[in-house]
């Protein structure tokens, strides 16, 4: 009697184990499965802020311009050519003809007014399906008018040479205005754009599905449909992968790193991309405010060793304050400070300083910080070899972006931070110059002036011819290189696994994740 | 007994009550704010100012608070800054998936834990009780993160028979079979600590009925041992340990928190922590409540259980 009731009971779980294997690695040819990092926060694009949910985003949606593929250079999407007007205030694009939104409205130079219209004007009657956190991307921008219906031209306040980056940025995907008025506040959940996906469906936590659009402008995308998953935890994604559940996951951690490039079943792959992770220095009080024991710092710690073996590869040395994805901003001949002590040695005893206790402020985590506490654990240990000690305090990411922010005197000597941006402006720009210093309002939290720097700065601002603008941006990268108001330490690479049986993927240094040209056998 | 459920109920009102005002002030006095986190490394002064406006974060502590309250008594919970959509929707499809994990916890760790502790005190000293109580002082002290993931290492990825994670199969999944199929990991990781506790005191309230009178009367009178071990001693032990079952329910809540995160189970613990990295104070206020208000409930049906075990205590 007991021994059968025991039987029953395994073949019954034996059942329960072989009958639902459904889901489990089938899923089928032509269906993707990504893994994400979070729950997407909104699918539209003017409302969403997180790179995570612009990887679906680009999907849906077509922008003017978008970065060509492998770079972060500006190619036409939506229009099929521009002019800028010598004084650099006027953009006027001409429109591709022919195309509709997924809705079936058609796409003209008033869809795109109503798009900006709709993020930069209070009294627009959608302005409420908002709030726009990025619009101030476009806040340069005076009017936005329908010059016909192909064509469109924006009048800025002021020259901004970033502009067609920032529209190549997914804050600037076009939207469709009859899909925005039918669906309200809702829209963010109920998609239409012109993309080579159009929107499935969203269950809530659980996935987020986009199905081919087969009159795509472009071509249709060879896969039949693409399912997001959400998966936090850095290692279930890791699990789901090796178990078959998804086919491409982004932001692998540094620690499963050997074990996707060792199966010949997956395929690695990385892009060097548009971040930068530094120690802010406090220039205005303490021992940083000489210039030499901030070269010192940059000396004493070794970069290689943080990026080969505590993140294994999943980034690399970062050379100033201007990543080399930015490949015509970086020609890459401001060289990495090298790890030598002796130098650093030396140049302490210069300044005077031979041992030092600095506070060096630390997130627990946050977006772009890779791994802060082992990274700033091994700082340290390379500080103390100096003869600097680092008395480290770590804070909640939120908590610490508000402690760090208004700036750091009275409160460290170094700060971690991390930025991931769409130009090579934008970082030194809101945190390298005298009018972004705190009480400004900007992010300058070390308080580093350097009125060449300033000037540099404005005048790539104003100039509109890209050769141009890179030979002052690497003008921008020596000058800062060598005032090291920054420990400059690690450039993030996309880093991205996917099942052998996914063709045609390559990450983007913009960590976006276009998937028109990916197919699945 | 109607009247003494009510008067419960009644008083769990001002419980939660306090408990929402507890919450606002508190994501009001820590540092950052929603602005902030939406924003991430565009959040200069200005950019905050205006999205708080927006958000409606500009206005005074106490006509925030007013408003919102004034919303849930009209069984509004308002929208959540960070997922853009009503919290109620978010807050109640979240908790069922965390009812479904912590019910199958709870029910799971149940048998396990009354079983195991019936079966220590009968053979108290015996190698069966030596083993039962080394198993539970393993299963109180693994944690519960890492314990998940060497439950996916073993039985998703080694030896691939459940999913390592979701609530249901994301292609041609959905059915309860489905979601049963997922459950199993994540509702037996969050079982095993809970299972140890209910078993240490189902053995200590058995040892102290087995040693008293009624029960040597049941053997004289010639009982089976089985008999007197489910029909007699059981029955008088469940009155101490039903209590304890109550209290774990509460445990079990707030032990998916992990095991949630772990699993990538969609449910409200998960939710919660994202929440309050964001400072969605709307969201955390929604999903506390709704927590604390299940924790009042479990607890209130414990003690009824008790109740109707044991007819002095009515």
């Amino acid at each position: 009697m007991r021994r059968r009731t025991v039987l029953q009971g395994f073949a019954a779980t034996a059942a329960f184990i072989a009958l639902p294997r459904l889901g489990l690695a089938q899923i089928p040819p032509g269906v993707l499965a990504v893994g994400q990092i979070a729950e997407p926060q909104s699918l539209d694009p003017h409302v969403a802020t997180a790179t995570n949910d612009f990887r679906i985003a680009v999907n849906l949606y077509d922008g003017l311009v978008r970065f060509r593929s492998g770079t972060l250079e500006v190619e036409p999407a939506l229009a099929t050519q521009w002019t800028i007007s010598p004084d650099g205030l006027a953009y006027r694009f001409t429109l591709r003809e022919g195309v509709a939104f997924h809705d079936g409205s058609p796409f003209d130079a008033a869809a795109v007014v109503f798009n900006f219209d709709r993020m930069l004007k209070d009294d627009h009657p959608f302005h409420d399906t908002g709030p726009f956190p990025l619009s101030f991307f476009f806040s340069t921008v005076e009017s936005v008018t329908a010059v016909d219906p192909r064509t469109v031209e924006f009048r800025l306040k002021e020259p901004f040479a970033p502009f067609l980056s920032n529209l190549a940025y997914p804050t600037g995907l076009i939207v469709s205005p009859a899909g925005v008025e039918a669906a309200g506040k809702e829209f963010g959940r109920a998609p239409s754009g012109t993309g080579p996906f159009r929107f499935g469906e969203w269950q809530a936590n659980q996935r987020v599905v986009i199905a081919r659009n087969e009159a795509y402008w472009d071509g249709a995308p060879a896969l039949e449909a693409v399912i997001f998953r959400p998966v936090a935890d850095a290692n279930t994604r890791t699990a789901e992968m090796l178990s078959g559940g998804l086919d491409l996951m982004v932001e692998v951690p540094a620690d499963s790193i050997p074990l996707f490039r060792d199966d010949p079943s997956f395929v690695l792959q990385e892009a060097p991309g548009p971040h930068v992770w530094f120690l802010i220095l406090n220039t205005r009080e303490g021992p940083f405010a000489d210039k030499r024991v901030r070269q010192a710092v940059n000396y004493a710690v070794n970069k290689t060793a943080i990026v080969d073996s505590l993140l294994q590869g999943t980034a690399s040395v970062a050379d100033g304050p201007i990543p080399r994805a930015f490949g015509f901003a970086n020609d890459g001949s401001t060289e990495p400070y090298p790890y030598d002590p002796e130098r650093a040695k030396a140049l302490l005893a210069e300044a005077g300083v031979t041992s030092a206790t600095l506070r060096f402020l630390v997130p627990q985590g946050g977006s772009g910080m890779l791994e802060p506490v082992a990274m700033a654990t091994a700082i340290q240990a390379d500080l103390a070899a100096v003869g600097l000690t680092a008395a480290i305090e770590t804070f909640e990411w939120n908590t610490y972006l508000s402690t760090v922010n208004p700036g750091l005197v009275g409160k460290g000597d170094m700060a971690a931070m991390a930025w991931m941006t769409n130009d090579p402006d934008t970082l030194p720009f809101l945190t390298l110059r005298a009018d972004a210093l705190p009480e400004n309002g900007g992010f300058n939290s070390g308080y580093y002036t350097n009125p060449e720097v300033d000037a540099l700065l404005d005048e790539a601002r104003r100039t509109t011819d890209q050769a141009e603008r890179g030979r002052l941006y690497e003008e921008v990268q020596r000058l800062v290189h060598d005032d090291a108001p920054w420990l400059f330490v690690a450039n993030w690479k996309q880093t991205t696994a996917s099942t052998a049986a996914v063709q045609g993927f390559k990450p983007e240094p913009s960590f976006l994740l276009p998937l028109k040209g990916v197919s699945k056998a | 007994m109607t009247a003494f459920v009510a008067k419960r109920l009644l008083a769990a009102i001002p419980v939660l009550f306090g408990l929402s005002v507890i919450v606002f002030l508190m994501i009001a006095l820590i540092p950052g704010d929603a602005a902030t986190a939406i924003l991430g490394s565009f959040a200069t002064p200005e950019n905050v100012a205006r999205l708080n406006a927006d958000l409606g974060l500009d206005r005074s502590l106490p006509e925030q608070y007013g408003l919102w309250i004034s919303g849930v008594l009209r069984g509004d919970l308002g929208q959540s800054f960070t997922l853009n959509r009503p919290v109620l929707d978010e807050v109640g499809q979240r908790f069922g998936a965390t009812l479904i994990l912590a019910g199958a916890a709870l029910v799971l760790s149940s048998i396990i834990g009354l079983l195991a502790g019936i079966v220590s005190a009968a053979r108290q000293f015996g190698w069966a009780d030596r083993a039962i109580t080394l198993a539970v002082l393993v299963g109180i002290s693994v944690p519960s993160f890492w314990l998940g993931l060497i439950l996916i290492l073993a039985f998703a990825v080694a030896w691939p028979v459940f999913p390592p994670s979701g609530m249901v199969a994301i292609y041609g999944g959905g059915g309860p079979l489905d979601v049963a199929h997922h459950l199993v990991l994540p509702a037996v990781t969050l079982a095993v600590v809970a299972s140890g506790v209910i078993a240490r005191l189902t053995r200590t309230a058995m040892l102290e009925v087995l040693r008293q009178d009624f029960v040597r009367t049941a053997r004289a009178k010639g009982l089976s041992e089985r008999h007197v071990l489910f029909g007699h001693a059981f029955r008088a032990a469940l009155v101490s340990v039903i209590p304890v079952i109550g209290i774990q329910a509460g445990f079990v809540l707030g032990g998916a928190v992990y095991v949630e995160t772990v699993f990538q189970w969609p449910g409200i613990g998960a939710m919660l922590v994202e929440a309050i990295a964001k400072r969605d104070v709307l969201l955390v206020q929604g999903g506390v409540l709704v927590v604390a208000a299940s924790y009042v409930l479990f607890n209130l049906a414990a003690d009824l259980a008790q109740a109707l075990l044991d007819p002095r205590l009515a």
